[in-house]
């Protein structure tokens, strides 16, 4: 008998921007933040946790390269806390200038399929 | 001779560097003696007036018939002249707040002059009984008797005369300066049109304005008697009369002796005696009446026996008036003081009276133990387990439950009589024998509900509050108000609530009881921090003085245009 355990792990990612024209993108977009709707986030467990998200990754963009999935909650961005931030706080540490590697620290929720070992063995 | 009740006395402390001994300002707080005449007194109230009556006046000490007339009126001019040369007084203790009429122990002012000895101590004598002490009921009736009959208050008397004289003196002067120079010298005035007349009649409007004035501030009957001189009005005295003497010598030196012939000279002289008085009214207006309107400081009355607790906003007032002023919201604000409501019942105290004994064994260190064996009696009853406050709860509970059953008896049964009654209407034909003015229609239909008014005040304690009489009264007014049984019957606020203490008859007031205790000299202002007890016989109101904070308010300029809102969704943004 199999069953499937939900769980989450954290795990750091670094995502070096792209310069596009004027501007250096990231390749993903986020919703989330502490004035937002938590009630509306559909990748969050705990309908309450207003902490940003990542709702969507472009293909091919630095974001997926770096190993980025939709649907991780940031927790830190290049140090800073990105659990308790409003939403224009989280893009601006996300955008700034003069970065050009950011490195995050995300949760991701798995499903996994477990299998009793010991009941093969 | 009648004989006095009670007095608080307290002894000065001496204040630094006053090198007379203190005696005898405490020899002027011991008053005179007397009552004053209660009607007379207001009518003729002077301009700048009430001093002396403010004055320390303590008409309620009398004192043995041994004291002669004159001694007395001596002793008391002496004092007056002394107290009023000095503003205010100094290191008072504590003084009394005594309406006329009202007998006191009359201890201190025979003893006064062995007071010396004693001027150094700061000591709070409360004499409650003498050798002549008498019952609760003849001091009642004796009261009563003092307060109908007109005795002569010299010393009070003395004071509004004195106000008096002064004013009909300063009124009197600017005609005088007028009408001088025409009976002495009238050959040699030089003629003066119409400059003097217009100067006439401005005079005689003013001096009409004035008068005015005058009465609407001054002739006012006053609503309390102050232990010490009430300084604002002692210095506007004092300024008037300044003022009238100054402008005396002037006019002798200048115009009487020089016979000056410039008649519009003299009479310009007049009328600018007459503009000074009248901005010493407005002077007075200013401090007697607009000083203490803008609120500075919260007073907190508390009331001793009960925790009753009020709080009220005053301006600047000196302390005594700021007692007279508690005491007038006290009657109105605070319920009636009842005396059976205020013990625990007798059944939750009982068990508390076994103790416990202490032993001692070993040596017999008596000084040391004493503190010791009271303290390890009181642990020990501490940790004794107590039931009381159950008994205290259910007993509590017992009464509450029988008071709402008697007052939903009461309100039925008042409903119900006045079902009985209606009134007169014009078409109805009614026979000449029926028809019953309030007073009757009362009467009858208060024996219905007798029986039920009476079971419940009994149960709420209140029955010593409210006679027949005053019930019937009720009754009467509320039938000629058409008033609902709801006023009526369940007798609204009257009878199911303590109301406030005016609503009831006189007697219940003891207006003339209250002592005015403070440790800072009575005349002096308010301040923050500053507390006075008024003492009344069975209880005390405490009062304590908050500055009223200083308040920054900023300005924040909002936008009409700035509010705008948007909906809370989950927006996405990609980065």
């Amino acid at each position: 008998p199999s069953y499937f355990i939900f769980f989450s792990f954290q795990q750091r990612i670094e995502i070096h921007k792209l310069r596009q024209g004027d501007n250096l993108i990231l390749g993903f977009s986020i919703g989330g933040g502490i004035d937002q709707d938590p009630t509306q986030n559909p990748f969050s467990e705990d309908k309450t946790d207003k902490g940003i998200y990542v709702t969507r990754v472009t293909e091919g963009g630095p974001a997926e390269v770096a190993g980025l999935q939709i649907g991780d909650k940031i927790m830190q961005v290049n140090g800073w806390d990105m659990t308790m931030v409003t939403h224009d706080q989280a893009r601006k540490r996300l955008t700034k200038r003069n970065e050009e590697v950011v490195r995050l620290l995300v949760t991701r929720q798995s499903l996994q399929k477990a299998v009793q070992q010991s009941m093969m063995s | 001779k009648i004989e006095s009740l009670k007095v608080t006395v307290d002894f000065l402390k001496v204040p630094l560097g006053l090198k007379k001994p203190p005696l005898k300002e405490a020899l002027a707080a011991v008053p005179g003696p007397g009552r004053p005449k209660p009607l007379g007194v207001e009518r003729h109230k002077p301009r700048c007036s009430d001093t002396m009556d403010n004055e320390s006046q303590y008409s309620g000490y009398s004192y043995k018939s041994g004291h002669s007339r004159s001694s007395r009126k001596h002793r008391d001019r002496r004092d007056r002249h002394r107290s009023k040369s000095r503003d205010g007084s100094r290191g008072d203790k504590s003084v009394t707040i005594q309406a006329p009429g009202e007998p006191l122990l009359d201890n201190e002012s025979t003893r006064g002059d062995e007071r010396d000895d004693n001027w150094g101590e700061t000591t709070t004598v409360v004499t409650g009984t003498s050798e002549h002490s008498i019952s609760h009921d003849d001091i009642t009736r004796i009261t009563k008797d003092m307060e109908d009959s007109a005795h002569l208050d010299c010393s009070r008397h003395l004071g509004v005369l004195l106000a008096g004289a002064l004013a009909l003196f300063a009124f009197l002067t600017p005609l005088a300066f007028m009408l001088l120079p025409q009976l002495l010298w009238r050959e040699e005035l030089e003629p003066c049109g119409t400059p003097c007349e217009g100067l006439f009649i401005s005079v005689a409007f003013k001096l009409l304005i004035l008068l005015l004035g005058s009465w609407a501030l001054f002739f006012r009957r006053p609503k309390a008697f102050f232990p010490r001189v009430f300084v604002f009005r002692a210095l506007l005295m004092v300024l008037i009369f300044l003022l009238v003497v100054s402008y005396w010598l002037f006019y002798g030196v200048r115009i009487l002796d020089s016979r000056d012939r410039n008649y519009q000279g003299v009479v310009q002289y007049a009328v600018s005696l007459v503009d000074a008085l009248l901005f010493v009214h407005y002077l007075a207006v200013v401090l007697l009446e607009l000083r203490q309107l803008q609120p500075q400081f919260t007073l907190k009355a508390v009331r001793s026996a009960d925790g009753a607790s009020r709080f009220y906003n005053v301006g600047h007032l000196s302390i005594q008036r700021a007692a007279v002023w508690i005491l007038e919201n006290y009657y109105h604000d605070f319920p009636v003081y009842n005396p059976a409501l205020l013990n625990l019942p007798k059944s939750v105290l009982s068990k508390k009276m076994s103790g416990f004994k202490v032993y001692s064994l070993g040596e017999e260190n008596t000084t040391n133990n004493s503190t010791g064996q009271s303290r390890a009696v009181i642990a020990a009853a501490a940790r004794r387990r107590d039931n009381s406050h159950n008994e205290y709860y259910y007993e509590e509970a017992e009464h509450e439950r029988r008071v709402r059953k008697r007052r939903a008896r009461l309100v039925v049964a008042v409903e119900e009589a006045f079902t009985h009654i209606k009134r007169l209407q014009e078409e109805d034909q009614k026979n000449p024998r029926e028809i019953m003015d309030p007073r009757e229609a009362a009467q009858a239909i208060f024996a219905s509900m007798a029986r039920a008014m009476q079971k419940y005040l009994r149960t709420t304690k209140q029955q010593p509050y409210h006679t027949m009489e005053s019930i019937l009264q009720h009754l009467e007014f509320c039938i000629t108000h058409d008033m609902t049984p709801k006023v009526r019957g369940g007798h609204g606020e009257r009878y199911l609530t303590a109301g406030p203490t005016i609503q009831y008859h006189k007697d219940r007031w003891l207006a003339k009881q209250w002592t005015l205790v403070s440790e800072e000299p009575v005349t002096n202002g308010l301040k923050d921090g500053v507390v006075f007890v008024l003492k009344r016989q069975d209880f005390s109101l405490v009062v304590s003085t908050k500055k009223i904070p200083f308040f920054k308010l900023s300005e924040e300029f909002v936008d009409p245009k700035s509010h705008k809102f948007v909906m809370r969704l989950q927006s996405e943004t990609s980065v």
